[in-house]
């Protein structure tokens, strides 16, 4: 993958951009002071094993959850209380855990929810179409019939329409088998020729590796890792990625 | 004879069984509130029907849309407020709220209008028309415009839901309301168009009901929410055209209680009601919830 996010893009401040941030679920702190900034033509993952509160940040950032503690910025303003919808219409699109169809509309009919409050841009739901050649058949079908990968890309899709300036994936493997997971990956590049910036969240740390031009490991809560795919050494992402300590890597 | 007119009677007033419980599926299916005052508002149109018609002198059928813009209206405003607010605090508060918002309208009933009985006076020969099959079987036309209505009602709600863009935003929202979000959807906003549709059809079927017989005010949750909650379990929650079914399956038994009985009329429709409770919990229309 080449390198977007060159001196230039980096001068114009960060698209999104998260200062410790605090969440609790109930008495449960999910997080304990998170932040992080993901700058235009960024791919930007997030890994860490389960539980590791990856959700949950990606989750405060579309507005589903509240921060105790913390902002969110977007395009430079605080948007830490802004309602997930109005952040949706601003350019925040998200692909939510476990796909999240509407299991009682049509393939299409779930992608014309995605556009009904789209901001200009160049997607469309042809050109969903045309991403995912197999839908265009199958445009009257209901989703529940289908496939967890076909599943997942009606998600993307039906995100895609938006016209996003920054995309949340959450987990885009999760029950699907590697050669699905390859296939779906396989969308990134022209997603990304688009101009969307991606903030991913991945189990799944080689497909992050993959992908990704900047990276960050959590460990129940906390930051344990950051840097390019480049500066980072297999040892500190496992390390990072279990919690194991033993000074080693510093 | 006898007996084919009492399910040809039963028939018809199942249209407005119907109208009464489409608006009640419609709340509970969309955002899972099981109306209480249902039957309340259906009196409540009822009565404004009868106040706009003497207060503007307007011919009955020009009250009709003014009825339903006001109670739609009305829908949106206590969808947005009231029962929004009952909403996120969880779903069984609804049933205190709009058990609440039942008794205050029964009340405020009583307060404004005392408790003698009225009808919409719209002119005998709209209400008392009819024609004949052979000796026996006498069909009031108000009977019919009434089937007719429900069936328009019908169509035009499925029409609705399933070609227009806020009836998709209202089942996506049904479906899932999060994920509504993250496409940009305001689901109280959704909730609100929702509602106030199906005020519009509540004031439709209390006018309806205002048209064939007398109201006062109890008949909302005496009869009216009874009615159309039966109906709604006898068709099958969330079915449009279940609530025609559940409609017509309690007016025919109904019919023919009444038939074996004058005093079975009750009965017959509980029987029924309580019989498909046993042998089809999900109603007639109704499938398996899915997992």
């Amino acid at each position: 993958m080449s390198e977007p996010n060159g001196p230039g893009l980096r001068a114009a401040g960060p698209l999104l951009e998260v200062r410790d941030l605090v969440v609790h679920h109930g008495q449960l702190k999910a997080l304990s002071g998170i932040s992080l900034a993901v700058y235009p033509g960024e791919v930007y993952a997030i890994i860490g094993a389960n539980g590791a509160g990856k959700s949950t940040l990606l989750r405060t950032i579309a507005g589903l959850h509240q921060p105790t503690e913390g902002t969110v910025s977007y395009e430079g303003r605080d948007i830490t209380r802004v309602r997930p919808d109005k952040r949706a219409t601003a350019g925040i699109g998200m692909v939510p855990e476990g796909r999240r169809l509407f299991p009682s509309l049509s393939l299409e009919e779930n992608l014309k929810v995605g556009a009904t409050y789209a901001r200009k841009g160049p997607w469309t739901i042809e050109r969903v179409f045309d991403l995912f050649p197999w839908m265009k058949e199958r445009r009257g079908q209901k989703t529940a019939q289908m496939s967890g990968g076909e599943q997942q890309s009606v998600a993307i899709g039906r995100a895609l329409v938006a016209n996003p300036r920054v995309l949340l994936l959450d987990e885009l493997s999760l029950g699907l088998a590697p050669v699905i997971v390859q296939r779906i990956y396989a969308m990134l590049p022209q997603v990304l020729e688009s101009g969307v910036t991606v903030l991913l969240v991945e189990q799944d740390v080689s497909q992050a590796l993959r992908v990704a031009t900047r990276l960050q490991c959590m460990l129940e809560g906390r930051t344990t890792l950051e840097g390019t795919p480049a500066e980072v050494t297999r040892d500190q992402v496992e390390a990072a990625y279990f919690g194991v300590t033993d000074g080693s890597n510093h | 004879m006898a007996w084919v007119n009492a399910v040809i009677q039963g028939i018809l007033t199942g249209g407005l069984y119907a109208l009464f419980a489409c608006g009640l599926s419609l709340l509970f299916g969309v955002m899972k509130v099981v109306n209480l005052a249902h039957g309340d508002l259906a009196t409540v149109a009822g009565y404004v029907g009868v106040g706009v018609v003497a207060a503007f002198h307007l011919p009955f059928l020009w009250s009709v849309p003014v009825v339903v813009l006001a109670m739609a209206v009305l829908g949106y405003v206590l969808q947005r407020s009231v029962i929004q607010a009952a909403l996120s605090r969880g779903e069984l508060t609804t049933l205190i709220v709009t058990f609440g918002l039942s008794i205050v309208i029964e009340n405020g009933l009583l307060q404004f209008f005392t408790s003698d009985s009225r009808g919409l006076a719209v002119g005998d020969s709209f209400t008392t028309a009819s024609f004949s099959i052979g000796s026996q079987i006498t069909i009031a036309w108000l009977d019919v415009y009434i089937f007719i209505l429900a069936v328009v009602v019908l169509l035009a709600l499925q029409y609705f839901l399933s070609g227009s863009k806020y009836g998709r935003l209202i089942r996506a929202v049904a479906d899932d309301r999060e994920a509504a979000q993250l496409s940009g959807a305001n689901y109280r906003h959704v909730f609100g168009i929702a509602a106030a549709i199906a005020f519009g059809t509540v004031a439709l079927a209390g006018m309806s009901y205002g048209l064939t017989t007398t109201i006062d005010p109890t008949t909302g949750t005496d009869t009216i929410l009874l009615f159309a909650f039966a109906a709604v379990v006898i068709g099958g929650l969330g079915s449009l055209w279940g609530t025609l079914l559940g409609g017509i399956v309690l007016g025919v038994a109904q019919q023919i209680g009444a038939q074996i009985n004058i005093g079975y009329e009750q009965l017959g429709g509980y029987v029924i009601f309580l019989l498909v409770l046993v042998v089809w919990p999900q109603g007639l229309t109704g499938r398996r919830a899915q997992s």
